[in-house]
């Protein structure tokens, strides 16, 4: 851009391979600054923590609950939190986002519908999941299913309105397209609504997974005998803060797994885009 | 000129009624085209041409009056339309877009390969098949709307200002293309458009539109040998004549209706 003389007398190609060249490795800085950012922090918590600079008690340092992890999988109790946590997520997961799927389109598809149902869903979605939990423990017990139907409570929300959103923002002129060609109802369906619905509804989904992880805690927290968010709570009141920790860290792990998970999925099941 | 009348639009009239103010889009619309008929509409923004195609496309009932196409009894589609760009559908390949009529149809699987392949070769698709839209570059995205419609060999063709949203240099030679393909397959084509030498390239007939309400004020018969080149009709004095004419009428129409939109 600059008006430098001396400039015009280079290769033009050589002056761009130049520009090229800083322009990648700005883009290799900003991938480092990502990878460095939490590690810059947990450095930084390991460093203040060693020095006491910051009350060991209540932050432990990394490597201390690292090693703690490590001593819980070793004695076996942290599989079995672990794995009744994932069951939980997975099972409230899918149970909130196939009728939110199904009920979405159908509201998206046929506007009847979308107007019964529509403010049902604006009056009880304010309402947090959480809340309804000692009726949700009443009615299924504090067993596995509570938590599912909590789960499956918060993560319907989001999945069924993005589905509905998804349908009714369709671009107008595949509608047209649609019934130009002929396009009976199934096929309108599997090629139109559905495939046109699909980038709005997987972040629907997206969100639904953070909100399970957000749930699964809480509700573990409040009414549970094993699982990661009942294994923060014991650690908690025990004021086993190493091992509080090692729970906080493992639901974001899952958080950051999962995310990724779904990334792939989407780009997988959206190669159009 | 002879042949025999493939559309037919009777008193055909639409209204559009809003709380302030209807709109009489198209008012008492009479007008026959031949078979195989290449014809132009012509007017100025919102004077119902797209309305009228919208109409005959399906898409849009009209208030009074009717139409028919005519078929020779067999099984095809009464028409198909060409879309503006943006009607090809982002998440199906340029196979699948081409092949879409075809299979809502539900045609056997065979027949719909042998003509998918065939207008995918005709276009210059054939190397495309397994791309997504968004690779495609505007005049590759209009061939595969233009293909889509071939293929599903509708018994007249609805074309809505293809060819707007493409530079000079791509839009000559999808028209040459598409006229190409027109004289191959015989098909009467009623197409839109607000570009003049558009219409003189293309058209047997062009009808001029005025606007709110919309009607049909004038019918100039392109006479003009085929195949044309854009550059004969730029040197032809008759149709340089034509493009004067058709010019200022869409002047006096666009001045008429300043207060509308543009």
């Amino acid at each position: 851009m600059k008006s430098d003389d001396k400039a015009v007398r280079y290769d033009p190609f050589e002056i761009e391979q130049r520009e090229w060249k800083q322009r990648q490795t700005k883009e290799r800085l900003k991938q480092m600054l990502t990878i460095a950012s939490p590690i810059f922090l947990l450095l930084l918590w390991e460093f203040l923590s060693r020095t006491g600079m910051i009350d060991i008690r209540f932050f432990p340092p990394p490597s201390a609950i690292v090693s703690t992890f490590f001593g819980m999988i070793s004695s076996g109790e942290m599989a079995g939190h672990i794995g009744v946590s994932l069951y939980r997520i997975f099972a409230g997961f899918l149970l909130g986002v196939i009728p939110g799927i199904v009920i979405g389109l159908l509201m998206g598809l046929y506007s009847p519908i979308r107007h019964f149902v529509s403010p049902i869903v604006m009056a009880l979605m304010p309402i947090p999941t959480l809340a309804l939990l000692p009726i949700i423990i009443i009615l299924f017990g504090i067993g596995d299913l509570s938590k599912v139907i909590t789960i499956a409570g918060s993560v319907f929300f989001p999945v069924v309105i993005n589905t509905a959103a998804g349908v009714i923002n369709i671009d107008s002129i595949y509608l047209d397209v649609a019934k130009n060609y002929g396009a009976g109802k199934m096929d309108f369906f599997m090629k139109i609504a559905l495939p046109g619905a699909m980038p709005v509804m997987l972040e629907g989904i997206q969100m639904g997974q953070a909100i399970a992880l957000l749930t699964i805690v809480a509700a573990e927290m409040m009414g549970a005998t094993s699982g990661i968010g009942y294994l923060i709570w014991v650690s908690y009141k025990a004021f086993l803060l190493q091992e509080m920790y090692v729970g906080l860290i493992l639901i974001s792990f899952f958080g950051y797994l999962f995310s990724l998970l779904l990334r792939g999925i989407q780009k997988k099941m959206l190669p159009w885009r | 000129m002879g042949r025999k009348a493939k559309i037919i639009i009777r008193n055909l009239t639409k209204a559009f009624y809003k709380k302030q103010g209807s709109v009489t889009a198209l008012d008492d619309i009479n007008l026959t085209i031949d078979d195989g008929e290449f014809v132009c509409i012509v007017g100025p923004s919102g004077c119902g041409k797209s309305t009228l195609l919208r109409i005959l496309a399906g898409l849009e009932n009209p208030s009074i009056g009717e139409f028919t196409i005519a078929t020779d009894g067999e099984d095809r589609p009464l028409q198909s339309m060409v879309f503006q760009e943006r009607g090809v559908i982002p998440w199906l390949t340029v196979e699948k877009n081409v092949e879409f009529g075809l299979k809502m149809r539900h045609l056997p699987k065979e027949l719909i390969k042998e003509r998918t392949a065939y207008y995918l070769k005709k276009t210059g698709l054939e190397k495309f098949s397994s791309l997504y839209p968004k690779e495609l570059s505007g005049g590759m995205k209009q061939r595969v709307s233009i293909a889509r419609a071939f293929a599903n060999d509708p018994e007249i063709l609805l074309m809505d200002e293809p060819f707007a949203a493409l530079d000079e240099q791509n839009k000559f030679i999808l028209q040459e293309e598409l006229l190409s393909i027109w004289s191959e397959t015989g098909k009467t084509i009623l197409f839109i458009t607000h570009s003049i030498d558009e219409a003189l390239l293309l058209s047997d007939r062009i009808l001029l539109m005025s606007s709110q309400p919309g009607r049909i004020i004038r019918e100039i018969i392109v006479d003009m040998p085929r195949p044309r080149k854009i550059e004969d009709i730029r040197e032809n004095p008759v149709m340089a004549g034509q493009f004067v004419e058709i010019w200022k009428h869409l002047q006096e129409e666009v001045q008429q209706s300043r207060r509308e939109d543009g």
